[in-house]
């Protein structure tokens, strides 16, 4: 398990241009997390270097500390057409 | 990874047009991930061969190295790594997985 404040933190070291973040403890264990995370270091990319991105930002959280993690990535153009 | 785990990780992807490397199997996948990939693909219709990383502890790690890619499952079409259950969830909902997969219908 991991604090929640530190795998956001983590995140936005890893991803400097992070636009939008949104971070759940889905079972209120600390080891399985939900994030919608929206920046424009996703832009160009494919949807696997994406979530390549994200799991070098998170580096060893995934070999342990974080159990499970669902998670959705944007462009902040792409965020914006969803929300608008 | 090893030499030996390689080689049998890539055969295996040669040899099948659709691998799911999960947790459990088709019938009792033992992960909420690789339940879900399991159900989108036979929704598809499309024949796949499931591994299951939980009964070869090599693979349960190379295959992390191999995609690059930290977590299980992980599905491949004809060779190439498609995603995990994040990704394969998408693309089935934006309809994008038929395109992924329409090689393999066309045999």
């Amino acid at each position: 398990m991991i604090e929640p404040h530190l795998v956001e933190a983590r995140l936005r070291a890893g991803l400097p241009e992070i636009a939008h973040l949104e971070l759940k403890d889905m079972t209120g264990t600390k080891d399985h997390y939900e994030a919608v995370i929206v920046a424009a270091c996703f832009e160009g990319k494919s949807r696997v270097d994406q979530q390549r991105m994200v799991f070098a930002a998170l580096g060893e959280l995934m070999d342990g500390p974080i159990h499970a993690l669902t998670f959705k990535t944007y462009t902040p153009e792409r965020w914006a057409a969803l929300k608008g | 990874m090893d030499d030996s785990t390689r080689t049998r990780i890539q055969a295996l992807v040669d040899e099948h047009p659709v691998v799911l490397f999960m947790k459990g199997n088709k019938l009792f996948p033992r992960c909420g991930f690789s339940a879900t990939v399991v159900e989108v693909l036979k929704r598809t219709g499309v024949p796949f061969h499931a591994v299951d990383v939980l009964a070869d502890p090599e693979i349960r790690q190379g295959i992390k190295e191999f995609a690059n890619w930290p977590t299980i499952p992980q599905l491949y079409v004809k060779g190439q790594f498609i995603g995990g259950c994040d990704i394969v969830r998408d693309l089935y909902e934006s309809g994008e997985l038929d395109e992924v997969l329409a090689p393999v219908k066309a045999g």
